[in-house]
């Protein structure tokens, strides 16, 4: 009897502090990935910005719940047949926090400014695909030739240099956000600190404290403002993931937006249906160095690939919160009808791949007796590091010895950057728009950013071109996945695992959709009492 | 003595000179940028990027700008940071780590000198090896052990306190235990002995032949003396408590300066790792300053004259 009482009040007392500590239930305590380094849409960079972003502003286009594309302000835009002219037609009822109509000027203003080179835009370049974007961004042409014109107050011109069949796309990205053009003018850079921004979308910045929180509260001027349930969002930057986890358990937030792995299996069988793991549009990878002596040879590359034991990797290593990657476009991604080419060897029993592996390179004359060393590159991180050495284990077995080389994360970029030295080095790319031109374009041999294999394939780089210049997306699907076939065989990267997302999501939160972008704008969300 | 307190400071201002120079090129040898990140940056936004924060330029012309702005107060903006400049960043933060490291100081010198004195007077007895047991268990165990599980116990376990968080007043009770935990520790254990070797010293032995009773005896004689090993420890460990711990911020996501050491240094924001180089530096200067001080004032055989 005594222990029951006892139990029944700590019980009331949890639910108590739960109430409590999460505040009254309009507001919605947001687990986000760290604090963003910048509320400026032309400025930003990281997820973390993203999410806060999308609840501010409103753009062209917007991601529903499940991450499809519907029309945001704009509300309805047509296309010419060659793929070049968009016309948007913005709809009337689209306003300002501080009751401005948005106009199409805001939005030739906006991408003008991002493209000026003295905005320091770390992202102009999604946009080049806009008419002389790339020219104005070094500063080769005025701001004012950007091929963005404002038809009148409500319809939008845009004009690309080639035929993108992945531009809406694009503009779902936080860099097509608009800007409100009086504040910036008024303040400058600090048109982003509370009390100076004015914004578009479903929220307003209320306060902003670094490491601390920021507050977003409802926009009545908002055009769908009717249908926002939560009337204030607080975003929490969690640098450490397993502080979000204890918060959520204690009722202290309502989600989570990362979650350890090693946690993974006890929350699992704590809170089932709290914990989505999602695939996400992305892929962990090895670039293998082609002007390497040993990894020049095709061959050498299909072995090494072939005796990755990926199940492993995901299950053991990463506890389940990755998959095993058949591919290097993930799956589920937009505008790729046909989908990745199968690789053969995938569908072999992991003990046939090792020993056709080791006869391969037998044949080479490299084998446990004649080793070869290779060196292995990746950044600080527990699991890159429990990665890498599985790899070199099973690598071993063929005669591949490894020697590892760590670096932090920007030694290890610089180094790719600069074109350093290495044999295999590890990294990941999460796309920035569901389109497999953006994971393939890569390794293309003019993309000095990223193809950090030098690879240099002149069949691969005309594919890639004919797709650039295809408008019928079936066929345009049908060329991308012939160069992915080629990117298999040839194997400038190896690709490991498909990235998943990983949130912590309450019960009480309604409203949120598992999505392949993991996007979940707070206006669809709501906090039933 | 003022003029001696003047006097250490102003010899203080080539050291903070040599110390500003020494990290800002130390910094500029860490391969990588500001820039560098897992997404590789297009050419032409990397040019236009180092051109607003001017980093084009040669790196003796940045030394000089950082120098006349520095002079100014002005620590420049910060690279990762966006929307904020240095200063104002700390400015936020650190009030909040002096906060909760000045309240783990007080709730450290307190504790440690009751437990310390207690353990003094019980010398080899069952109280003394639980205090003296306590005290190492509290120096071992890391932070980073002890922070979590007070988060785990009280928080989501007990529902006592809050797991994280800055606002609130019993937002503070677990960071501070976990801070002052090992300070605790440590005092304790300094405490205990110079207190045995006070209590056998001759102005002691006096006071008590005087019939002083012995609360007397040692809050006014013997701490006195006891306490000096425990000041100078504290001095260092002031600065670095006031300027914030990584572990105790991440852990119960505070809004303190001390995380800004690390995630500066890792994103290589240059001026970030400047200005907290530059408050903690000037942090340590102050408290041995202070320390030397106390000295003088609590121990009758130093003078500055």
């Amino acid at each position: 009897m005594m222990t029951l009482s006892i139990k029944t009040t700590l019980l009331s007392a949890t639910i108590l502090a739960g109430l409590t500590s999460a505040a009254s239930a309009a507001t919605y305590m947001r687990g986000n990935d760290g604090n963003p380094e910048t509320l400026d849409q032309h400025k930003t960079s990281t997820v973390a910005e993203a999410n806060i972003l999308r609840d501010l502003y409103e753009g062209l286009v917007v991601y529903t719940p499940t991450a499809e594309i519907a029309p945001g302000v704009a509300e309805e835009w047509e296309v010419t047949d060659d793929g070049l002219t968009y016309t948007f037609k913005l709809r009337d009822d689209a306003a300002w926090s501080n009751g401005d109509p948005v106009t199409a000027g805001d939005f030739v203003y906006s991408l003008q400014r991002i493209m000026t080179p003295e905005t320091g835009a770390k992202y102009a370049n999604i946009l080049y695909p806009i008419q002389n974007a790339e020219a104005i961004n070094k500063g080769e042409m005025e701001p004012s030739e950007l091929g963005v014109k404002a038809l009148d107050d409500k319809t939008l011109e845009i004009t690309l240099a080639q035929a993108t069949p992945f531009f809406i796309e694009l503009l779902t990205h936080q860099t097509g956000l608009p800007v409100h053009p009086a504040s910036v003018d008024a303040h400058g850079a600090d048109f982003v600190q509370p009390g100076n921004m004015v914004s578009n979308g479903a929220y307003s910045l209320t306060s902003n404290i670094l490491n601390d929180k920021i507050v977003l509260t409802k926009n009545a001027n908002f055009h769908d403002a009717d249908n926002v349930a939560i009337e204030e969002v607080n975003y929490l930057p969690f640098e450490d993931r397993a502080t979000c986890v204890r918060a959520w358990e204690a009722g202290e937030v309502h989600s989570c937006s990362d979650l350890p792995a090693e946690d993974i299996e006890r929350l699992r069988g704590q809170h089932d249906t709290a914990v989505r793991v999602v695939p996400y549009l992305g892929t962990y990878y090895y670039a293998l160095n082609h002007k390497d002596d040993t990894l020049a040879d095709p061959e050498v590359r299909q072995a090494l690939s072939m005796a990755i034991d990926r199940e492993f990797l995901a299950d053991e290593i990463f506890q389940g919160t990755m998959v095993p990657a058949e591919s290097f476009v993930p799956p589920g991604i937009g505008n790729y009808a046909a989908g990745s080419p199968v690789t053969e060897y995938f569908d072999m029993s992991m003990l046939d791949r090792e020993d056709k592996a080791a006869e391969i390179l037998a044949a080479k004359g490299i084998s446990p007796d004649s080793p070869v060393t290779i060196e292995l590159m990746y950044n600080t991180s527990e699991n890159h590091k429990n990665a890498a050495t599985a790899i070199a284990d099973m690598w071993s077995n063929l005669g591949v010895n490894v020697e590892f080389n760590v670096r932090d994360a920007s030694a290890h970029y610089a180094h790719l950057r600069d074109k350093g030295d290495f044999d295999v080095a590890r990294a990941g790319w999460i796309g920035d728009y569901s389109d497999p031109q953006n994971f393939l374009f890569m390794v293309e041999s003019d993309n000095d950013g990223f193809n950090y294999a030098n690879y240099d394939n002149a069949e691969y780089d005309g594919l890639m071109d004919q797709a650039a210049a295809e408008t019928d997306l079936d066929k345009r699907a049908a060329l991308l996945q012939q160069a992915e076939g080629l990117f298999m065989r040839d194997l400038p990267f190896i690709p490991l695992l498909y990235y998943s997302s990983r949130s912590l999501v309450s019960p009480d939160l309604q409203g949120w959709e598992d999505n392949i972008q993991n996007v979940h704008a707070t206006r669809y969300l709501s906090l039933p009492q | 003595m003022l003029s001696y307190a003047l006097r250490r400071l102003l010899s203080a201002i080539p050291t903070l000179f040599i110390i500003v120079t020494a990290s800002f090129f130390m910094m500029r040898l860490a391969p990588g940028g500001p820039f560098d990140q897992e997404r590789t940056l297009e050419a032409t936004v990397m040019a236009n990027l180092n051109a607003t924060f001017g980093l084009d330029k040669p790196l003796w012309q940045q030394y000089g700008i950082y120098l006349s702005n520095l002079f100014q107060g002005d620590m420049g903006p910060s690279f990762i940071y966006r929307d904020k400049r240095v200063h104002e960043i700390l400015a936020e933060g650190l009030p909040i780590s002096v906060q909760l490291g000045a309240t783990a100081l007080i709730l450290a010198l307190v504790l440690g000198a009751l437990l310390g004195s207690i353990a003094a007077l019980r010398q080899n007895t069952k109280t003394d090896f639980a205090v003296i047991a306590v005290a190492t268990f509290g120096i071992t165990v890391p932070n980073f052990v002890v922070a979590p599980v007070l988060s785990l116990v009280f928080a989501v376990i007990l529902s006592w306190l809050p797991a994280q968080g800055w606002g609130q007043w019993n937002q503070m009770i677990l960071p501070v235990i976990a801070l002052a935990l090992p300070q605790i520790a440590v005092v304790t254990r300094l405490i205990r002995g110079s207190m045995i070797e006070a209590l056998r010293s001759d102005h002691v032995r006096t006071a008590r032949a005087y019939g002083l009773p012995t609360h007397m005896v040692v809050g006014k004689h013997a701490l006195r003396a006891a306490i000096l090993p425990a000041i100078s420890y504290l001095g260092p460990a002031a600065a670095a408590l006031l300027t914030g711990s990584i572990v105790v911020e991440q852990v119960f996501n505070l809004p303190g300066i001390g995380r800004y050491f690390v995630i500066g240094a890792l994103n290589r924001d240059y001026t970030l790792v400047m200005g907290t180089v530059v408050i903690v530096a000037v942090f340590v200067v102050v408290f041995n300053l202070i320390v030397d001080l106390l000295y003088a004032v609590l121990d009758p055989r130093v003078r500055y004259d």
